[in-house]
């Protein structure tokens, strides 16, 4: 039994479906990333943990105990807002304070234990301020702190990095990581950003639509997405429609890997590569745009147009209106039968 | 002056116009009018004087009248905090169409004359008014006691119409507040009522605070509604000023008291607001 179960949970406003038979179970001590576009349903699963939303239907259970009879002040899980919901009117001190005062701790304990949480976070000199003199990743700091301090049985987040600049997203990506192994407290993060995502998560339930779409660690939703929803909205993929020949599957009469029905081939911009023996799909290099660390080609081919990605690492790479063959390994390709929607 | 300086001075000259001609020129008037002497025979005498300042701050008569106009004010105020804070708590949490219908509720009494809801006032207030009758029946008086010409009527009348600036005042901070707030504290372990009292009434006090300058010096400088409920035996500051400019017709005297009144509402709002952008500044981006 999984220490957070969500069973077929079901939320319904009116005719409108947010989310759909959902069956979840996270173990202790997991970070987990429920990971899809805006209105998929993630947000509102969150909001029926945290008990500010009651599923139409379905049981949450958390540690055997049912939660749907229980108060979201009676949960006892630390929850950090998108907005970060901080006290405004509160020294960063008393902000942190507050869940153990409302639980009654004593004052030298809640002393000590506001001041360690504000230390695990880099803020520990910080303590006298108020919210609206801190940078926003300071405030994020503060609101993780503060959802920590109670030692909740699950820590929610609510996208708590969308408000931050990338530097500092990264950054704190890093950070948060590192304080939920610390302190080994169960996650659910809830993420539009699928990069963030991908950098936490031990596991990511990939979400659309108000159902799962695949849950899977964030190498498997990568490399093995289970549906032609999860390829696309998880980094960028290029599909081709093949036709069987006796020697394979074929796109646009260039055979390219085994397969014995028509199918839609999905395959990674970076598993692409040029060849210079034999087989591959002819195309001719339309555009090449330096990222940094990586190039970026589109090359048009008669099977549609194909993103191609290579390493900046020095090797020569075709110019813009050459004419090059791609090719790629059977293994790196995802196939999905022509006629089977995903 | 270049051009854009000139034009800016342009724009704001109708305005400046108004206000001197309509606002500063009466004022500086009254102000100079209060240090005029006065006789019953002669009228106003064109002396440079402070005897009516003198006069007003010597006699106990005075002294009772501007410290009535305090209390009827500061207990306006707070009643105005106490129903009207909870009241746009109340308002916020509501769903449409009923915050809606319930807004136009609460800035009725600004909707009504002052005239008709004042004399509807007096006919609830009255000797054989319904408040007085309740309270009879509920065995609170032993007679029916009526409130008219009492400092509670004034109050009473007064709240009725002040009550909804409280209200837009504080919702207009309660607007500016992140309602996810609220879920944080009750995630956090709090009850409804600690978070009412801890989370959002702090965040509502800028508003509480700006609303009670409005309410208090609407309220001390009342006319209408103190002179038809409290009538002539319970005069206050705007009243008695009343009284002596057309009844005894000492000008002069009136003047000084108007003075009096607008210095004294003056002083306290500027203080108030001292005090809030001290203590508030820190927390809340103004």
């Amino acid at each position: 039994m999984p220490y957070l179960a969500l069973e077929n949970i079901r939320k319904a406003y009116g005719p409108a479906v947010a989310v759909d038979r959902l069956d979840l179970g996270v173990e202790k001590g997991e970070f987990i990333s429920l990971l899809g576009p805006s209105g998929c349903g993630k947000t509102t699963t969150l909001q029926m943990i945290a008990g500010f939303v009651e599923p139409t239907q379905g049981a949450i259970a958390l540690d055997g105990i049912d939660l749907s009879r229980l108060a979201p002040e009676k949960r006892g899980l630390g929850i950090v807002f998108q907005s970060y919901a901080l006290f405004p009117h509160m020294t960063v001190a008393a902000n942190v304070a507050f869940g153990l005062e409302m639980r009654r701790v004593g004052k030298a304990e809640i002393r000590q234990r506001v001041e360690q949480a504000l230390a695990m976070v880099g803020l520990a000199d910080k303590g006298g301020r108020y919210p609206r003199q801190m940078s926003g990743g300071q405030q994020q700091r503060v609101a993780l702190a503060r959802a920590l301090v109670i030692r909740p049985a699950i820590l929610l987040l609510d996208e708590p990095l969308s408000n931050l600049d990338a530097k500092q997203r990264e950054e704190m990506q890093l950070e948060l990581r590192q304080i939920q192994r610390q302190s080994g407290t169960t996650t659910v993060l809830v993420t539009h950003d699928q990069q963030e995502a991908l950098a936490l998560s031990d596991r990511i339930v990939v979400m659309n639509q108000g159902r799962v779409e695949q849950i899977g660690s964030p190498f498997d939703v990568y490399e093995r997405p289970g549906s032609a929803f999860v390829a696309t909205f998880l980094g960028r993929t290029n599909t081709f429609s093949a036709e069987p020949t006796p020697r394979g599957l074929a796109v646009a009469g260039h055979v390219m890997m085994p397969g014995e029905r028509p199918a839609t081939i999905s395959i990674r911009p970076e598993k692409v590569d040029f060849t210079t023996d034999g087989d591959g799909l002819p195309g001719r290099v339309l555009t090449r745009v330096f990222q940094g660390n990586h190039w970026l080609l589109h090359v048009e081919t008669p099977g549609g147009l194909c993103l191609v990605i290579r390493p900046n690492d020095g090797r020569p790479l075709p110019g813009e209106g050459e004419t090059v063959v791609l090719a790629f390994r059977a293994r790196d390709a995802s196939l999905s039968l022509a006629g089977s929607t995903p | 002056m270049n051009a854009q300086a000139r034009q800016g001075w342009l724009l704001v000259a109708p305005a400046t116009l108004l206000f001197v001609g309509i606002v500063a020129t009466p004022l500086a008037m009254t102000l100079l009018l209060s240090f005029n002497g006065w006789s019953s025979t002669q009228g106003i005498v064109p002396t440079l004087t402070v005897q009516n300042y003198a006069e007003i701050l010597s006699d106990s008569f005075f002294a009772e009248i501007f410290l009535r106009t305090l209390r009827i004010a500061l207990w306006v105020t707070l009643i105005c905090v106490l129903i009207g804070a909870p009241e746009a708590y109340i308002l916020r949490r509501m769903r449409e169409p009923w915050r809606s219908s319930f807004i136009l509720v609460v800035i009725g009494p600004l909707l009504v004359s002052v005239v008709a809801r004042t004399l509807g006032w007096a006919l609830l207030l009255g000797g054989n008014g319904l408040i007085p009758l309740a309270l009879h029946r509920l065995g609170l008086t032993s007679s029916p006691v009526s409130l008219m010409f009492t400092e509670t009527g004034v109050v009473i009348a007064l709240v009725h119409v002040l009550v909804p600036f409280m209200v837009l005042s504080v919702w207009a901070s309660l607007a500016r507040m992140d309602p996810a707030t609220e879920r944080a504290a009750q995630s956090l372990g709090a009850s409804q009522i600690t978070i009412f009292l801890r989370i959002v009434l702090p965040q509502a006090m800028p508003g509480i605070l700006s609303g009670g300058i409005i309410v208090f010096s609407l309220a001390a400088s009342a006319f209408a509604t103190p002179a038809i409920i409290g009538g002539r035996r319970l005069k206050v500051a705007s009243t008695l000023a009343y009284d002596e400019f057309l009844n005894t017709l000492n000008w002069p005297l009136g003047a000084a008291i108007a003075v009096l009144l607008l210095v004294g509402i003056v002083a306290i709002v500027v203080g108030w607001n001292r005090f809030i952008e001290r203590r508030y500044s820190q927390v809340f981006a103004s």
